[in-house]
């Protein structure tokens, strides 16, 4: 089949549909907002013209109706977080106590087959190593970069390179790296991390194949995306530093190793918590590396990704629903905490 | 600042210090050279994974599959074929990913336009108007941010594809859509799922403009919808641009919604759901793989790099100030 624009015509005009919506959502609101407003303020005008001309006497002016408007402002907003997202959320959790096609009420039994089914305890193992290694590993990275590169030249490019995969996609970025990782049985090896072990005089693997390394070498991934985003916000931390301090610090003879833990750590816990939990966060929800580099195969499934093959490939909506939910109680520690410390920074 | 001299006053500078002898001047030096030199090592080695991507995009098929991209440079062969394959193939096999890359974008652009629009307007609102139960409904829609959106695929689609019936009586009817019409539920999705973080993000600048402002705005009798198009919106365009960065970005790079709602079917599926196919099922197929995933990233790239400042700015005002 060759290739023909032709064939895109209806997507395109699909889009446009969609442009002519926002305008016409987005537009008819503001003009609703201005328009029935400025036509009350006028019947008010001519009552009071024509209370002026009888003489009857004027009536008091409306409070002015502010929570009207501020609905008008939210409904879209409201609207759609209910029906896209409250309910949804509350369905799946009420989806999690039935079973594989939703009609009959198994109570916790979803719940129990999770932390039973021994594929599904390494599935939860590995969702457990991918939490504690990404936020710990790439906010190191970050911060010790963040620190080195305050002092080096070419500072912005520097920084813009390692920022750079923020921007690639997972799927992007799993591709990257499964070239990295790829293996040729015979000949000369075509991915890198091969050619260096060959090279040092190893035996080449197929190191996506061999658990649990494997999930190691997707955790790099992971760890080489946002790496650059814990640098960036901790770097901004550093520079915001006040510098008599620094200076202060530097007169009274403090070691470069003094300095960091005594005056740069203290300064920046707030970013570091706050990178941290990002990270966390974000970690606990991995889907698309998982998903493109192996597809849960050989011992690498998360939570997320299981998930989606439960519900979605298997059609056991209960128990993807009771994975969603735990995934969802999860994070809501992560979010306590981070909570607090914000209350904490608040008062102190 | 080579001139320095012992007797500045403190303070007045704000880095670098002021060795006093020059042996302390030249371990300075070497100081930050070492540092430059780390730096920019770390950085290339950071690079050098993508680097052999676009290296690899650009050789012939059969050099790829035998050989590393790295000895492209003792044995230069460049082409353009991968991408010719990739982009516009005849076999399906191919990819034909200049179809993807244009559901990539008839995907992206309403789903970064609607949350945009709808976010302002309820952060305008939970900022400046004055109603009861304001404070808790922002705390709500706050706290919705935290929602993995995990929680709302199954349900979701089950609201695509078979409507709300209560108790007998349709509310909503099924959606019914098929192909290039499916586009409608993934921007619906993108939406949903975007509007918690949109609103907290926007809140934060809207409700840090003075509000004398508002305050003088309203005393010369303008109304809120006045305010909000012609003071608010122009004075929170940085906002805006942080916030629709992010949000093309996410859509861009997003594989789970799209493949969700979007399908995988040639009419919708978009670049990453295709990528993700193709590395599935044809993995050893590096010339196609290579091209296509730098045919994916260059769009996010290019935004990236020419509005870094933006993207940045957000990041910080969204993660730090909390």
């Amino acid at each position: 089949m060759e290739f023909d624009f032709a064939d895109q015509q209806p997507k395109l005009l699909m889009l446009m549909y969609g442009l002519v919506a926002f305008v016409v959502v987005v537009g008819g609101l503001l003009l609703l907002l201005d328009v029935v407003p400025a036509w009350f303020a006028r019947r008010r005008e001519a009552q009071l013209v024509a209370a002026s001309v009888s003489g009857a006497p004027i009536t008091r002016r409306p409070k002015q109706r502010e929570g009207l408007f501020a609905l008008f402002f939210l409904l879209p907003t409201l609207l759609l977080l209910t029906i896209g997202l409250v309910v949804p959320a509350i369905r799946t959790t009420l989806l999690s106590l039935m079973d594989s096609d939703s009609t009959n009420w198994v109570g916790l039994r979803n719940y129990g087959w999770m932390f039973s089914d021994g594929s599904i305890v390494r599935v939860l193992i590995n969702t457990l190593i991918w939490v504690l290694l990404v936020p710990l590993v790439a906010t190191s990275f970050g911060l010790i970069y963040a620190v080195l590169v305050d002092k080096a030249r070419f500072e912005a490019v520097a920084k813009s390179l390692i920022f750079l995969p923020m921007a690639i996609s997972f799927v992007g970025a799993s591709i990257i790296w499964k070239f990295v990782y790829a293996y040729r049985g015979e000949g000369d090896q075509i991915g890198l991390l091969n050619q260096i072990v060959v090279s040092l005089g190893g035996e080449p693997k197929q190191w996506l194949l061999e658990s649990p390394l494997n999930t190691l070498l997707l955790i790099v991934i992971m760890i080489w995306i946002q790496a650059g985003f814990a640098m960036v916000v901790l770097s901004a931390a550093i520079k915001a530093i006040p510098g008599d301090i620094v200076e202060a610090a530097r007169l009274d003879g403090v070691s470069p190793w003094q300095m960091f833990w005594r005056i740069t750590m203290p300064s920046i816990r707030p970013a570091l918590i706050v990178v941290v939990v990002t990270l966390t966060i974000a970690t606990l929800k991995v889907f698309d590396i998982v998903r493109t580099a192996t597809n849960g195969n050989y011992d690498t499934s998360v939570i997320a990704s299981e998930m989606y093959n439960q519900a979605f490939r298997y059609g056991q909506n209960g128990q993807g629903s009771a994975l969603a939910v735990f995934l969802f109680i999860l994070v809501i520690p992560v979010v306590i905490y981070q909570i607090r410390n914000l209350r904490q920074q608040r008062e102190g | 600042m080579t001139t320095a001299t012992p007797t500045v006053a403190v303070g007045t500078q704000k880095t670098d210090g002021t060795p006093s002898s020059t042996a302390g001047r030249v371990r300075k030096r070497l100081n930050s050279r070492t540092a430059t030199l780390v730096s920019i090592v770390i950085a290339v080695v950071w690079t050098i994974p993508t680097f052999g991507l676009l290296v690899s995009s650009l050789r012939p098929e059969d050099e790829i599959k035998t050989t590393g991209w790295w000895t492209a440079f003792t044995n230069p062969q460049f082409t353009l074929e991968n991408y010719q394959q990739v982009l516009f193939g005849r076999s399906s096999s191919s990819g034909q990913l200049a179809g993807s890359f244009i559901n990539s974008l008839a995907i992206t652009i309403p789903s970064v336009l609607f949350p945009l629009a709808f976010a302002c307007l309820a952060a305008y609102a939970l900022a400046w108007i004055n109603f009861r139960g304001r404070d808790w409904l922002y705390i709500a829609i706050f706290a919705l941010q935290i929602v993995p959106l995990q929680m709302a695929l199954v349900p979701l689609l089950k609201f695509f594809s078979t409507g709300v019936t209560l108790g007998g009586v349709t509310l909503m009817p099924a959606w019914d859509l098929v192909d290039e019409q499916k586009f409608a539920q993934v921007w619906f999705a993108h939406t949903c799922f975007a509007l918690p973080f949109a609103v907290f993000l926007l809140h934060n600048f809207i409700s840090q403009l003075p509000g004398d402002l508002m305050e003088a705005a309203r005393v010369d009798g303008a109304s809120h919808p006045k305010i909000f198009r012609t003071i608010v919106l122009p004075l929170i365009t940085p906002a805006l641009a942080a916030f629709g960065i992010f949000q093309f970005l996410w859509v861009w790079n997003d594989l789970l919604v799209a493949l969700i709602f979007a399908g995988g079917g040639d009419e919708t599926a978009p670049l990453t759901v295709q990528l993700a196919e193709m590395a599935g099922t044809r993995g050893n197929e590096w010339q196609r793989l290579t091209a296509g995933a730098f045919v994916s990233i260059v769009v996010p790239l290019i935004v990236f790099l020419s509005l870094q400042r933006f993207f940045v700015r957000g990041l910080l005002a969204g993660s730090v100030k909390g």
